[in-house]
C-alpha cells in the first residue's frame, strides 16, 4: 500500500451491550477508491458516523495527517477535509439546490456579521466566487439549469448527485459516499460508477465507499475492507475478496461456503 | 338504509353543512354576528356580522366541492348547495329554540336583535325558505369560486377582501382622506357606515381588473426594474427615497393621533417579530420566552433613566439617570447578553424540548421582575415610573407623531439587518440548521457559534422594542411582559409566513394593527386568533407571504450579462455520467 491518507487503529464503538465496531484496523491509500463491505449491521455506517465525528468511538485511534479525529466536533473534521453523503438522501430539503451547494462550501467561506450586514467588498467578492463555484458544481454533476429548484422536488437521481456536489463543495480530501447507488436502476447505476471514478480521476479526491451492489464493488474498487459483526474479516483486491471463504460465509451462510469451495474444487478438477 | 346513505355522496355533504351549522351557531351564541353587526361594509347592504356568517357559508360550499367524490359538476354544486341549506336549516332551528327553550337565560347574547339578523326581520315560512335559499346560494358561491380558473378566483378573492378591509377601516380611511382634502371622494367612496354601494363596486372592479392585469403579466414590476442598466437603477431607487422620506414624514399627520398611536404599537410588535423571526423563522430554534428580551430591554431602559429613584415608596433606591440615547445601546446590549447566556446552556436541546426551556427563561423574567427580592431594584409589582424620553434638539420622542419616526427608523434598521444576514453566509447557515441540524454541521458549520449569533441578534431586536416600549409608555410593570406576548409575536410570525421578512410587516398588520382598529374586535379577540391560527394551518400554513425562494442560478447569470458557463462545463457535458439524469 502506498502513502496513507486516513489511519484507523483498533477503533471500538459499542452501543449498549452491542459493539458495532470492534477494534477495527483500517487504512486508506491516498488517491484510491477504497469500498467497505458486509451484511446488513455490519457497522459500516457506524464506521462513517466515527470518522465524521458524530459518535466518538470508546477506544482506537483515527488519524488524518497529523490530526487525531477522536472526540473532535463534526464541523471541524468537515473543516479539515473530509465529507459525507447518506445513505437516506439528506439534503436542505427546503432550500433550492444551488443553495444547498453554497452551504456545503461553508467552511471555505469567512464573511462574519459584521462583513454580511455591511456587505464589505471582500463579501460581495466571495459570494460572487461561491455562487460562481456552485454554479461551476452544477455542471458537474450535471445539474445544470435546475440550480434554482428546491431540492426536495428533484428526481431522486439528481438529488444523489446533488448530495455529492454538496459534499464536494468544501473542497474534500477524502469523500465517504454512503450507498451512492441505493435505489437505482442499472443504467444509473453505471453513470454512477463512472461518476466516482472521475472525481478520483480528475479531482484527486480519495474516496471511501459503502456499497452492496456487488458489480460496483468489483468494478471500482482497488482495495476492499469486509466487515461483519463490527469486525474485519477480509481485506484484499476484488479478486482476493471474491475467493475469500470467510467473506462467502458471512454472506451466504456456513454451509454455503464448503459447499461453493468444494463446487469450485470439483470444477478445478 | 343508513349504510347506502353513508356511501352516497349526499352523505359527506350533510356531514359538512352539520359542522358548518355548529360553527354558525357557535359565532351567533357568543355574540359575534350581533356585534359585528354594527359595523356596516356597505351601508344598509350588507354588514360584518352577515360577513362572517355568508364566509361560513363559503367555506363550506367550497370544501364540500373540493371533497366530493361525484362524477358530474353539477352533482357537486346540488351537495354545495346542500350544505348551505344544512346551515340555514340549522340557524332556522336555532331561531325557533331560542324563545321556545328561553335560551337568553344561559346564552346572553341570543338577544331578539340576533334572531332579526338571521332572520333578515322576517318570520315563520318566509323565514324559513329564506334562510334555505341563502344558505344554498352562499354555498354554491363557494364552489362555483372553485370551478372558475385560478387566476379568476384570485382576483375575485382580492377583490371581496379589498372592499372587506376598505369598509371597516371606513372611520379612519374617512379622516384620512377628508385631512388630504379630497372631500369628493369620501362622498361618494363611503356611505354613513361602510362603504356606499357605488363605492363598493367602484373598488371590487379596480382590484380584479389590477389583479387580472398583473396575473397575465408574467413579468413583476420587480423583474422589469432589475432588467434596466445599473445606471436608471440607481435612479429608480434614489427617486423612490426622495418620494418615501417626506410621505413617512407627513403620515402620522395624515393618520391622526390615534391610528399613529395603534401604528406605534404594531410597530413595535414588528420590530419584535424580525428579530424572532431570526430565530424562529430562519434558525428553527422555537423559542417560546421571547418576552424575556424584551422585558429586560425595557427593564435596563427604566432602571437607568428613571428620575424616581430614592427611599420613599414607589421609587427604587438606585438609578443613575442616563438620558434615553445613552441608555439604549446599554438595553439593547443587555438583551444580547441574556440571549447568549441563555443559548449557552439550552444550545444542545432540539425541537420541543427547546421550547419548553424557553418558555421557563420567559417566565423565570416575568416573576423575578415581580418579585419582593428585586423590589428595592426594579419596583417589583409597582414597577418602574418617570422612564426617560428620547430628545434631539427640541424634539422629545414622547408624542405619538414623534415615537412614530422613532420606531420607523429602528423597524427601517432591523428590516435592513435582516435582509442582509438573510442573504449572507451566516443567513444560510440558519436555514441549514433549521432543514436538518446533523448534516448542517456535518457541512462544516459551527453549532453554538451560529445558533448564538441568532439568538443574540433576535434578542437584540427585541430589547431595542422593549426599550422604546418603556419610554413610550412612560412606566412599566410586570404585567406588560406576560407569555401571551411571546405567543402573539409567533402568531405573527406564523400569518406573515415563517422566515419571509415581508411576512412579519403583513402579519402585524392582521394580527395587531387590524384588531385595534375595530373596537368590535376585542372581546373576540383570542377567539378570533385561534381561529384564523386553526384556518391558516390547514388552509395555508405557509403563511400569507412566504418565504421567496431566490433564483440564484439563473437570474444571476443574467444581470451579469449572460455570463458566460465555466469553461468546464462543455467538456463535462459529453462524459457518460449524463446517462445518469
Amino acid at each position: 500500500m502506498n502513502n496513507s491518507i486516513l489511519k484507523i487503529q483498533k477503533v471500538t464503538k459499542v452501543f449498549g451491550g452491542l459493539v458495532a465496531v470492534n477494534k477495527l484496523d483500517l487504512e486508506l491509500a491516498e488517491h484510491g477508491i477504497h469500498s467497505v463491505i458486509g451484511p446488513n449491521g455490519a457497522g459500516k455506517t457506524t464506521l462513517f458516523n466515527c470518522i465524521t465525528g458524530f459518535y466518538k468511538p470508546e477506544s482506537g485511534d483515527i488519524i488524518f495527517g497529523d490530526h487525531l479525529l477522536v472526540g473532535m466536533l463534526p464541523n471541524r473534521i468537515t473543516y479539515l477535509g473530509i465529507s459525507r453523503t447518506y445513505q437516506n438522501i439528506r439534503l436542505f430539503s427546503n432550500l433550492t439546490a444551488i443553495e444547498n451547494i453554497l452551504v456545503g462550501q461553508h467552511p471555505r467561506l469567512r464573511a462574519g456579521m459584521v462583513d454580511a450586514i455591511f456587505k464589505t467588498p471582500r463579501m460581495i467578492k466571495e459570494e460572487k466566487e461561491a455562487l460562481e463555484e456552485a454554479r461551476r458544481l452544477l455542471n458537474f454533476v450535471n445539474l445544470k439549469g435546475k440550480g434554482d429548484l428546491l431540492s426536495k422536488n428533484l428526481p431522486y437521481g439528481d438529488q444523489r448527485r446533488l448530495e455529492i456536489a454538496r459534499a464536494l463543495a468544501s473542497k474534500p480530501k477524502i469523500l465517504l459516499l454512503d450507498e451512492p447507488t441505493a435505489g437505482m436502476n442499472p443504467s444509473e447505476t453505471q453513470a454512477m460508477v463512472h461518476f466516482i471514478r472521475r472525481l478520483r480521476d480528475e479531482l484527486g479526491i480519495t474516496i471511501l465507499l459503502i456499497e452492496h451492489q456487488m458489480r460496483v464493488v468489483m468494478s471500482i474498487s482497488e482495495f476492499i475492507t469486509v466487515l461483519d459483526f463490527g469486525e474485519k474479516i477480509a481485506e484484499g483486491t476484488a479478486a482476493e475478496i471474491q475467493n475469500n471463504p470467510k467473506v462467502i460465509e458471512a454472506y451466504l451462510g456456513r454451509g454455503a461456503a464448503s459447499g461453493l469451495s468444494q463446487k469450485q474444487a470439483a470444477a478445478a478438477a | 338504509m343508513l349504510k347506502r346513505l353513508q356511501a352516497s355522496n349526499w352523505y359527506s355533504a350533510l356531514q359538512m353543512g352539520l359542522l358548518g351549522g355548529i360553527i354558525a351557531i357557535l359565532v351567533s351564541l357568543v355574540g359575534m354576528v350581533e356585534e359585528f353587526s354594527l359595523r356596516d361594509i356597505v351601508f344598509n347592504v350588507i354588514d360584518m356580522g352577515q360577513t362572517i356568517l355568508l364566509m361560513i357559508l363559503v367555506l363550506i360550499g367550497n370544501f364540500t366541492y373540493r371533497r366530493s367524490q361525484s362524477a358530474r359538476s353539477l352533482n357537486k354544486w346540488l351537495e354545495a348547495a346542500l350544505a348551505g341549506a344544512v346551515v340555514g336549516l340549522m340557524l332556522w332551528l336555532l331561531v325557533l329554540l331560542i324563545p321556545a327553550l328561553n335560551m337568553r337565560a344561559v346564552f346572553l347574547n341570543a338577544s331578539p336583535r340576533l334572531i332579526q339578523i338571521l332572520t333578515f326581520g322576517n318570520e315563520g315560512v318566509i323565514a324559513l325558505v329564506l334562510m334555505l335559499v341563502v344558505g344554498g346560494i352562499g354555498s354554491l358561491a363557494g364552489a362555483v369560486i372553485q370551478t372558475l380558473p385560478s387566476r379568476y378566483s384570485n382576483a375575485i378573492f382580492q377583490g371581496i377582501i379589498w372592499v372587506a378591509l376598505i369598509g371597516l377601516l371606513q372611520e379612519l380611511l374617512q379622516v384620512i382622506l377628508t385631512t388630504l382634502g379630497a372631500h369628493g371622494a369620501t362622498n361618494w367612496l363611503f356611505g354613513d357606515k361602510g362603504l356606499s354601494v357605488v363605492g363598493a363596486v367602484v373598488i371590487f372592479g379596480v382590484v380584479l381588473a389590477l389583479t387580472l392585469y398583473r396575473s397575465g403579466n408574467r413579468t413583476t414590476l420587480q423583474a422589469r426594474i432589475k432588467a434596466l442598466p445599473p445606471a436608471s437603477q440607481w435612479a429608480i431607487r434614489w427617486i423612490s427615497f426622495a418620494v418615501a422620506i417626506p410621505l413617512v414624514w407627513i403620515l402620522p399627520t395624515i393618520l391622526t393621533t390615534y391610528p399613529t398611536d395603534v401604528a406605534n404599537s404594531v410597530g413595535l410588535y414588528i420590530l419584535m417579530g424580525l428579530g424572532l423571526n431570526i430565530v424562529v423563522g430562519f434558525a428553527g430554534l422555537l423559542d417560546l420566552g421571547y418576552v424575556a428580551f424584551f422585558a429586560i430591554g425595557a427593564y435596563v431602559m427604566g432602571v437607568l433613566t428613571t428620575t424616581a429613584t430614592g427611599p420613599n415608596a414607589g421609587q427604587i433606591v438606585w438609578g443613575p439617570q442616563f438620558t434615553f440615547w445613552e441608555a439604549l445601546p446599554i438595553s439593547v446590549f443587555a438583551a444580547v447578553m441574556a440571549g447568549v447566556f441563555l443559548g449557552i446552556p439550552v444550545l444542545n436541546i432540539r425541537g420541543d424540548y427547546l421550547a419548553i426551556v424557553t418558555l421557563g427563561f420567559g417566565e423565570i423574567i416575568r416573576i423575578m421582575a415581580g418579585s419582593d427580592f428585586l423590589k428595592p431594584y426594579i419596583g417589583g409589582s409597582q414597577g418602574i415610573v418617570e422612564v426617560g424620553v428620547g430628545q434631539i434638539g427640541p424634539m422629545f420622542f414622547n408624542s405619538p407623531r414623534t415615537l412614530f419616526y422613532l420606531i420607523f427608523l429602528c423597524i427601517l434598521l432591523a428590516f435592513f439587518i435582516s435582509t442582509r444576514l438573510r442573504d449572507s453566509r451566516i443567513g444560510r447557515a440558519w436555514k441549514a440548521l433549521r432543514e436538518d441540524e446533523d448534516v448542517a454541521q456535518a457541512m462544516g458549520i459551527h453549532l453554538v457559534s451560529t445558533k448564538l449569533m441568532a439568538f443574540a441578534t433576535g434578542a437584540a431586536m427585541a430589547g431595542l422594542s422593549g426599550a422604546i416600549f418603556a419610554s413610550k409608555i412612560g412606566s412599566i410593570y410586570p404585567h406588560s411582559f406576560k407569555l401571551l406576548v411571546s405567543i402573539n409575536v409567533l402568531a405573527l410570525i406564523i400569518v406573515g409566513g415563517m422566515g419571509s421578512i415581508p411576512g412579519v410587516f403583513v402579519g402585524g398588520l392582521l394580527v395587531f394593527g387590524l384588531p385595534e382598529l375595530l373596537r368590535e374586535f376585542s372581546e373576540y379577540r383570542l377567539l378570533v386568533y385561534g381561529a384564523l391560527l386553526v384556518v391558516m394551518m390547514l388552509t395555508k400554513p405557509e403563511g400569507f407571504m412566504p418565504e421567496a425562494t431566490r433564483q440564484q442560478e439563473l437570474h444571476d447569470a443574467m444581470s451579469e450579462g449572460g455570463a458566460a458557463p465555466p469553461e468546464s462545463a462543455p467538456k463535462l457535458a459529453k462524459s457518460p455520467a449524463k446517462s445518469g439524469s
